[in-house]
């Protein structure tokens, strides 16, 4: 069988450090070939190879039986090879066409003939079953719908080989179903495409082969049919996974009762929600992203104003009062956007542990910071998540670390707290399998230890293995309650898409 | 004398261009993401090198030539600084206000040996146009006609710019520069090629600007006698959106304020209050601004 692609024990080495060593990969037409592993296992390298970003130490890449060398994207992109970053580059204010084309305009005497562009786009949108409008703006349509535009875009360029790297971190799951169809239309049509992630779920839905890495080493490359989801994740971790622990059984009183609470701005965002957080409990929210949980999480921990309605944290009254004030009453918070919220990315990782902890009396004398101390502290954090903080170790600036590896130092920052009450927003976001399960431990634990949690995933999977009690939101209200016992994914999907489920405690509000 | 007649329009559109023209450099400049507080100066090097170049070659044509060259100058330095060197471009914008400033009062002393100003009964002004046909209509003759070349040059290029933005492949990537220079960038757009284009074109519209202000309105120069219209035109900017229509009517608003104060000193009132008019529009203006300018910049945040 002659591959499309080929790359021959690629190594690429930054100093001593071996971030790919001897990697072989193989790409047929009309496949998808998924890579995982974890942060770090060189996924990534891997494909700034093959995208001309980054030249291999040794090894060759052979294209179409020939072997090639890419110097830059350009030469990539030329050689038929496009690429969809994490993040998307597009132009809000340009129209999906104009998205689509720029860089290879339809053009008559220097004159862009938009026209034809629409044209092309939606004949290339018909061709590979991926809708899209191809007049609507860019800023007005959805994460999914961007993503499209982003993989029209390469395919447009004139891309047989597509890498797709982490494509569903960022979508709902109704748009990760969308896109794994996307993908498997692709393929039918004879284009090859790489998936780079580690959601495994998604890999034994759409791949057809499956490369894992590991520390920089290929530890297997298997068919779809003679895997599953175990033996890829041991592949992965490079031992078993272990069960999260058992729940104990508390039955203590309340520690976060939230009372008709209301945040409006033009239109209402959240509309009159009740419920209540007892200690020794998780309670999960699920919903599509925009249906509220960023403002009902920024309500109760003081980050925007709540026009009705009260917070009481611990038999407090904290309704609408500072953050300072709302932390001191117990509240630790794992923000569901780890840059806006979470860190400030222009300073170390050392100042970044630091925030909160600067006037515990612990690391502060007299208003002089305790470095020495603390420092102590986040080595114990950096050990025991592992978190790669790259060459200057704490003093590598936030930015610089990987997203996987910041959530983990704001995780370990949060838990480091030790309040009663902890708001868990997307706490594993990016993260890997092993810190995953780390971190649902150390939840647990938390959970177990009589401490209350609001968690707020868009994984079903993690609010269903966490919670003791799931609220789905819908439209600013909350459409359902679930218990542990009775909710399943089918329960949670029907509601976050607003329909009502029979059995379940509905609120009428 | 009335307050409003055919004669006020007219003096409209002359007040107009160099509003006008430096409003579309700075629009230029805008789409390519940087923000050219420069234009004040750059008009002034122009207004001053016009005077030179007249005085010394006696062509008015080349007089105009030398004015787009000097300001040019000035918008490489702006560019070098700005792209090359990384600086912040508020700070170079206003360091391009005050050196402009400061070599043209120096310049005026080195070259024609004056203090303040410098006039020459004998040097001659922007010859002034008639177009046939229009000039005999009553009225709108007086409007549109009689005007000098780069009043109509102002307004073509106004034109001119809003087809190159919305019709052209290279506009189209100007834009595209301007919206998500990172996105632009790894499409492999000549990012900083476009700036230094933007920039350089945006030096020799300010430097026609200048040349209408001491040839075409007057045929002197005086220290500092651009008199912030750099600083109008970048509110112009503004108000119209970086949109070449836009900047059309918004800078038509100012020209107007600009005539009216003239206007209105024959009624008597004094000059300080009526040479008020255009920046009490100005202050007015913000107000207006306010909200669109957040919405602009919340935008902006989100497309990052």
């Amino acid at each position: 069988m002659t591959y499309r692609l080929e790359m021959r024990a690629m190594t690429k080495k930054y100093g001593d450090f071996i971030a790919n060593d001897k990697v072989s990969f193989s790409l047929a037409a009309g496949e998808v070939h998924a890579i995982v592993g974890e942060n770090g296992a060189g996924k990534t390298t891997l494909m700034r190879m093959l995208y001309g970003m980054e030249q291999p130490t040794s090894g060759d890449i052979v294209l179409n039986g020939k072997p090639v060398a890419f110097r830059g994207p350009q030469d990539a992109i030329g050689n038929g090879i496009g690429m969809v970053h994490q993040h998307f580059m597009l132009f809000g204010e340009f129209s999906v066409a104009e998205n689509i084309v720029i860089g290879y305009e339809p053009q008559q005497a220097g004159f862009f003939r938009r026209h034809d562009a629409v044209q092309k786009v939606r004949e290339l949108s018909e061709k590979f079953r991926i809708p899209i409008d191809p007049q609507a703006k860019v800023s007005n349509c959805s994460v999914g719908e961007q993503q499209r535009v982003e993989i029209l875009k390469v395919l447009y360029q004139g891309a047989d080989i597509i890498v797709l790297d982490e494509p569903t971190a960022v979508l709902t799951p109704l748009e990760v179903r969308d896109l794994l169809q996307t993908i498997r239309n692709l393929a039918e049509s004879g284009k090859s495409v790489i998936l780079i992630t580690h959601k495994l779920q998604e890999v034994m839905e759409v791949a057809d082969r499956i490369t894992v890495l590991r520390g920089g080493k290929v530890t297997g490359t298997v068919a779809r049919e003679q895997t599953n989801v175990d033996d890829l994740a041991r592949l992965m971790v490079g031992r078993e996974l272990q069960e999260l622990s058992e729940r104990v059984a508390l039955e203590q009183g309340p520690l976060l009762q939230v009372e008709n609470l209301s945040v409006r701005e033009k239109q209402t965002l959240l509309d009159r929600v009740s419920f209540t957080v007892h200690h020794g409990e998780i309670v999960g929210i699920a919903g599509v992203s925009g249906n509220g949980q960023s403002e009902l999480l920024q309500a109760v921990s003081g980050l925007r104003a709540a026009q009705e309605g009260t917070v009481r944290l611990g038999g407090k009254d904290v309704t609408n009062k500072s953050v300072a004030t709302i932390r001191e009453a117990g509240l630790a918070h794992i923000p569901e956007d780890r840059y806006m919220w979470g860190t400030a990315k222009l300073e170390s990782v050392e100042e970044n542990a630091l925030m909160g902890y600067q006037r515990k009396p612990a690391f502060n004398r007299r208003g002089i910071v305790l470095r020495e101390t603390f420092r102590q502290v986040v080595t114990g954090w950096v050990e025991r998540f592992a978190i790669k903080t790259g060459s200057r170790q704490l003093q590598e600036l936030a930015g610089n670390l990987s997203g996987g590896n910041l959530q983990k130092l704001i995780v370990a920052r949060e838990l480091g707290h030790e309040t009663p009450f902890l708001i868990a927003a997307e706490p594993t976001r990016g993260v890997d399998i092993g810190a995953m399960e780390y971190i649902h431990q150390a939840l647990i634990d938390k959970r177990n230890a009589g401490d209350g949690i609001l968690l707020v995933s868009s994984e079903l999977s993690e609010i269903l293995a966490l919670s003791d009690r799931i609220l789905v939101m819908y439209k600013g209200r909350i459409a359902g309650e679930l218990s542990r016992k009775e909710a399943t994914e089918e329960k949670i999907s029907v509601l976050m898409a607003g329909g009502s489920v029979h059995g379940s405690n509905q609120r009428a509000v | 004398m009335e307050l409003l007649d055919w004669s006020l329009v007219s003096s409209t559109i002359r007040m107009v261009t160099p509003i006008l023209l430096a409003a579309l450099g700075g629009a230029l400049c805008s789409r390519v993401g940087i923000f050219n507080v420069g234009l004040e100066g750059m008009v002034l090097a122009g207004a001053f090198s016009a005077i030179v170049g007249n005085h010394f070659t006696g062509n008015l044509f080349l007089a105009i030539l030398i004015a787009a060259a000097t300001s040019v100058l000035f918008a490489l330095l702006f560019a070098y600084m700005t792209i090359k060197l990384k600086a912040n471009e508020i700070v170079v914008g206003v360091a391009i206000n005050f050196l402009a400033l400061g070599l043209t009062t120096f310049a005026l002393r080195a070259i024609f040996g004056v203090k303040g100003a410098f006039y020459d009964k004998d040097m001659a002004g922007l010859p002034k146009w008639d177009i046939p046909v229009i000039k005999d209509i009553p009225g709108v003759g007086e409007v549109f006609s009689g005007h000098s070349p780069l009043v109509y040059f102002a307004f073509l290029a106004a034109i001119a710019l809003y087809v190159f933005f919305y019709k052209t492949v290279t506009g189209f990537r100007v834009l595209a520069v301007g919206s998500n220079p990172v996105a632009a960038r790894s499409l492999g757009l000549k990012v900083t090629g476009l700036q230094v284009l933007a920039i350089v074109i945006c030096g020799a519209l300010c430097g026609l600007a200048g040349a209408q202000l001491s040839l075409g309105q007057v045929t002197m120069f005086s220290e500092g006698m651009t008199a912030g219209r750099g600083f109008i035109a970048l509110v112009a900017m503004m108000m119209g959106q970086s949109h070449p229509i836009g900047i059309l009517a918004s800078s038509f608003l100012f020209g107007l304020m600009d005539a009216l104060s003239i206007r209105l000193q024959g009624f008597s009132l004094p000059t300080q209050f009526t040479s008020m008019l255009p920046y009490l529009l100005t202050v007015a203006a913000m107000f207006f601004l306010k909200e669109r300018m957040q919405a602009a910049s919340n935008n902006q945040q989100s497309t990052r």
